[in-house]
């Protein structure tokens, strides 16, 4: 297992390099050797969704993905997703509509929810209340009960179109 | 002291103050990377009951990268045992209440036994944490299996086989609490009722596991443990015990917490062992607890089995109530009688028992360590209460909010008094609150009266609708005490530190609206340092709905200290009186002439000691006041919960349309915060409720350790929660607060089941135990499973087993 595997990727934009172990997920990876901590591990197993980053695009679960299977791809995780929105404001209308709504408590399973809330509203601009909560199903929260999530991403829908239509 | 007009307290301000959580930018114990860090792994036992004949590490140190393996006889000399239980039972409690308490001292790695699955026998340390399991890998245990005890009922028979060596018996605990007399209530009342209930094994899983990051830093020698718990103080209480140091030589800090809700209150064996290992090896030492790991060697909760007996005169009110239960306790006992005590303690509720006998009794088993869990013994407690209620209500035609409504405590019996000790020896004592109203506008909320009669229409066409009601009492700010010390720094800011330890419950928040009221600033003025006990000499720590009303009482009396001082301080500068003063938007000055002021940053830089120093005679540099607030006893919260369900009679399915909290928690905060505590709550309750259960097979093989077999309620699960909020401030704190952390897990189990039985009601079926997940339902029902489980997959359901056992009980 020691043999390693250069790898390079694009994470947030920027490009990054490194010799892996083939064993070595693509979360450990990020965490623990692109410092990218944001990206939480709460089961390893692809249940809780904790881990979810973006993958070219779509959502992926950090924590099954070897380091190596995303060799050549384009990465986005929760430090850079502030970036992605088209303001000057320090968050994402996803990240404003939790402090809105009090859509986080102990934070562990947050960046994982507003990856996949990324994602989903990018699909879905204009969810009910139930779509929500059906594409909210593959994440676990454990603090929120799930109300106030969904009252965030409802927030944040809304003021993502209004800034589309302007 | 008064608080001045700022009006922070009572508003729903918003989480700004914690957005590091939105950016990734929260620090965890796993995100903590330090220079030369060594990784650990723990080879856990394999059995539940086994003799450890040798363990062989030859093979794991030959690895390229492991650096040692640890077991018990290289730790034997050098790390003492556990205590039997991290509890301080008061003096005046163990004087009322006189338990027999018992209990073996676990050891931080496996002895001569091991007791359960999941038990620490080894640790690896290695370069990284593949190397660490690799070495894990390699270690070669040869064990001589023994006898395993799964059901706490077996394990109080004469003749058991024993679980822990030099024990008589595997009882760890019993005890009896009485008022009245229960015999004779029994024994005249025209009705009585008799049933027995089953709080099953659940578990918090908080999503971030524990984990440990333990440095001597080198210039000090300070062993600096960074750890995922609610209890630093005591963490570094047991590091210095067990590994004889000066405790004034480890510092330890719970950073971000991914939550906790329990099993993060007291201190495992990780957390001598990753400390020990980074004393011995000069160099870091990190411990990342995975899900697995979690669910066999993390603290399970709940898990009693009662027997009641009520006695109950012609209009359904109770005469006299006998309950004998037993908590499975698992091998070791972390807590004490904490859960068993809190349940006889809130087991009559809002309901007013004249005779009462509560007998509790604790047993060893070879399952994980049981210990407190959001409620802590009170959702067992009032599953069985309400229950009754309900089963009182079947009995007597009556509907079960009556029933409720004829035993409640009056609003004009406040205070009033329980007639039984609470764990902290004081006697019991409801200190506010107006229970009719709490359920009435529950009902109000969940449209009581509409529903019955949709109930009824809907029955007519096969439909089956459940109305179920769970009320309940929660003593709250519990002791033993809580710290804040209040300091105005330089910049003019006011800096809390306390020993509590937030974990997602938004303490930056609702402490900054405290201070924020209390010195006439904005929250963005305040600064809250907590889980680090280098802030504060002293702490306790964050559970058992406790740190509000503690913490804000510490900060309202340390800040009335420093007040004095302040005012003393800036009637010098401006050559007024104190009395004349008056604090607003940072300043001090003169009352009527605004513009004679001086800012809390010019105090604070008065108040330097030295050239430039301005402070008068008689006054001591520095702005600084500290208070350690001990409770005088627990103050009363109470709720009532309601919930409505339809149960689809063909495949057991229960689905949730609606649920209803009713709370009052005293003076609120933040009301945005309180509803994201209750909505929390709630879900968790959910949980227990329908979906989450720890299954053990007979040879004590833990059979759902991932979140595939071990259900947690998702977005679709968790309905809409409605809350209203009633306000019966304390009379017992400055601040006039109750706690309320806990309270919405504590009612779901029982307003859930109640809601199953009144949709039944037709069927007549006994919802004793929970949860009640589809397969439950159907075999109340007896209705066959519409997808009948093979053979093969039926040997392996354990909750198939159980069931029929408990069946053949009733």
């Amino acid at each position: 297992m020691t043999e390693k595997l250069a790898i390079a990727m694009t994470v947030n934009g920027k490009r990054y390099e490194g010799l892996v172990e083939p064993r070595l997920s693509l979360a450990d990876f990020l965490r623990d050797q692109l410092g990218l901590t944001g990206t939480h591990l709460g089961c390893e197993q692809g249940i809780c969704g904790s881990c979810t980053v973006l993958f070219n695009g779509e959502t992926v679960r950090s924590c099954l993905l070897l380091a190596v299977q995303a060799r050549g791809g384009a990465l986005l995780t929760v430090e850079g997703l502030a970036a992605e929105a088209d303001n000057e404001e320090p968050l994402h209308p996803i990240q404003q509509g939790f402090i809105e709504t009090l859509g986080f408590q102990c934070g562990f399973c947050t960046p994982g929810f507003l990856m996949t809330i990324y994602e989903f509203l990018g699909e879905n601009p204009s969810p009910s209340e139930d779509e929500i909560r059906e594409r909210l199903s593959g994440n676990l929260c454990r603090c929120t009960g799930y109300q106030n999530i969904v009252a965030a991403v409802l927030w944040a829908a809304e003021r993502l179109r209004a800034k589309s239509d302007r | 002291m008064v608080l001045t007009s700022t009006g922070f307290i009572g508003r729903s301000v918003k989480p700004d103050k914690s957005s590091r959580f939105l950016t990734g930018n929260g620090m965890y114990v796993g995100d903590i990377r330090l220079p030369n860090m060594l990784h650990a792994a723990l080879l856990r036992s394999t059995h539940a009951h086994a003799r450890i004949r040798r363990v062989d590490v030859k093979k794991a140190l030959g690895l390229d990268g492991v650096v040692g393996v640890w077991t018990w006889r290289e730790i034997e000399n050098r790390i003492s045992p556990f205590p039997e239980s991290f509890e301080i039972h008061p003096v005046r409690w163990l004087e009322g209440v006189k338990p027999v308490l018992r209990g073996p001292r676990p050891t931080a790695l496996a002895q001569a036994k091991v007791h359960y699955v999941g038990e620490p026998v080894a640790i690896a340390v290695a370069e990284d944490r593949h190397r660490a399991e690799d070495g894990v890998d390699e270690i070669g245990v040869d064990y001589e299996t023994l006898p395993v005890v799964v059901d706490p009922d077996e394990a109080l028979k004469a003749g058991a086989t024993l679980i822990h060596d030099g024990s008589t018996d595997n009882l760890v605990f019993s005890f009896t609490i009485d008022k009245g007399n229960v015999d004779g209530a029994l024994g005249a009342a025209p009705y009585r009722l008799r049933e027995r209930f089953r709080h099953h094994r659940y578990c918090a899983a908080p999503l971030e596991c524990r984990g440990v990051v333990a440095w001597v830093e080198p210039k000090t020698n300070i062993l600096t443990v960074w750890s995922s718990t609610q209890m630093p103080h005591l963490v570094r209480r047991q590091i210095a015990a067990q590994l004889d140091l000066p405790e004034e030589t480890v510092r330890v800090i719970a950073p971000d917490i991914g939550g906790g809700f329990g099993p993060k209150v007291f201190v495992y064996p990780e957390e001598i062992l990753v400390p020990f290992l980074a004393l011995q090896l000069g160099r870091p030492v990190k411990w990342i607890e995975d899900r697995a790991e979690h669910f066999i060697s993390t603290a399970h909760g709940r898990d009693q089995r009662h027997e009641v007996e009520l006695a109950l005169d012609e209009t359904g009110r109770i005469l006299g109530l006998r309950d004998r239960f037993l908590l499975d306790n698992g091998a070791y006992n972390p807590m004490g009688l904490t859960d068993a005590y809190n349940t006889a303690a809130h087991l009559q509720g809002p309901y007013k028992i004249p005779n009462l006998s509560v007998t509790g009794t604790c047993v060893s088993t070879n399952k994980v360590p049981n210990a407190p869990y959001r409620g802590a013994g009170r959702p067992e407690a009032v599953f069985v209460m309400e229950r009754c209620m309900d089963l009182i209500a079947a009995k007597l035609s009556l509907d079960p909010a009556e029933v409720r409504r004829r035993n409640f405590v009056q609003p004009d019996e406040m205070p009033y008094h329980a007639g039984i000790l609470y764990r902290d020896g004081e006697p019991i004592c409801y200190d506010s609150g107006n229970y009719p109203e709490t359920l009435a506008q529950a009902l109000k909320a969940a449209g009581y009266e509409a529903l019955r009669k949709q109930q009824d229409d809907l029955r007519q066409h096969g439909r089956y609708l459940g109305i179920g009601i769970g009320c309940y009492v929660e003593g709250t700010g519990v002791g033993s005490f809580e710290g804040a010390k209040v300091r105005i720094d330089t910049s003019g800011q006011i800096v809390i530190a306390t020993g509590a330890t937030g974990h997602g419950q938004g303490h930056e928040t609702v402490f900054a609206q405290i201070a924020a009221d209390l010195w006439g600033v904005t929250p963005d003025d305040v600064r809250l340092i907590e889980g680090d006990t280098a802030a504060i000499e002293f702490g306790c720590g964050t559970f058992g709905s406790r740190s509000s009303v503690n913490v804000g009482s510490a900060m309202f009396e340390a800040s009335a200290r420093l007040k004095e001082k302040v005012l003393r301080l800036a009637a010098h500068l401006l050559e007024a009186n104190p009395d004349d003063l008056e604090l607003s938007g940072g300043k001090v000055s003169i009352r009527g002439m605004p513009q004679r002021s001086v800012s809390f940053s010019e105090l604070a830089r008065a108040s330097v000691p030295g050239w430039a120093s301005k402070l008068p005679e008689g006054l001591d540099p520095g702005l600084e006041a500290t208070f350690y607030f001990v409770p005088a006893t627990v103050t009363w919260s109470n709720a009532a919960h309601v919930a409505v369900i339809e149960v689809e009679i063909d495949t057991g399915k229960i689905k949730l349309l609606d649920y209803v909290v009713s709370h009052d928690a005293g003076k609120l905060i933040n009301p945005l915060l309180v509803e994201g505590q209750i909505h929390g709550g709630v879900a968790q309750g959910i949980g227990a409720a329908l979906f989450e259960e720890i299954c053990y097979d007979a040879n004590g093989q833990l059979l759902s350790g991932s979140f595939m077999d071990y259900l947690l309620p998702g977005a679709m699960e968790v309905p809409k929660i409605k809350t209203v909020h009633l306000e019966s401030p304390s009379p017992l704190n400055p601040l006039g607060i109750k706690g309320l952390g806990e309270g919405g897990a504590i009612a779901p189990p029982a307003a859930i089941a109640n809601a199953l039985a009144d949709a039944l009601l037709p069927f007549a079926v006994p919802v004793n135990e929970i949860p009640l997940s589809p397969s439950r339902v159907l075999e109340l029902l007896a209705r066959p499973h519409p997808f009948p489980l093979s053979q093969e997959g039926r040997e392996r359901m354990p909750r198939a087993k159980t069931q029929s056992r408990q069946g053949s009980e009733k």
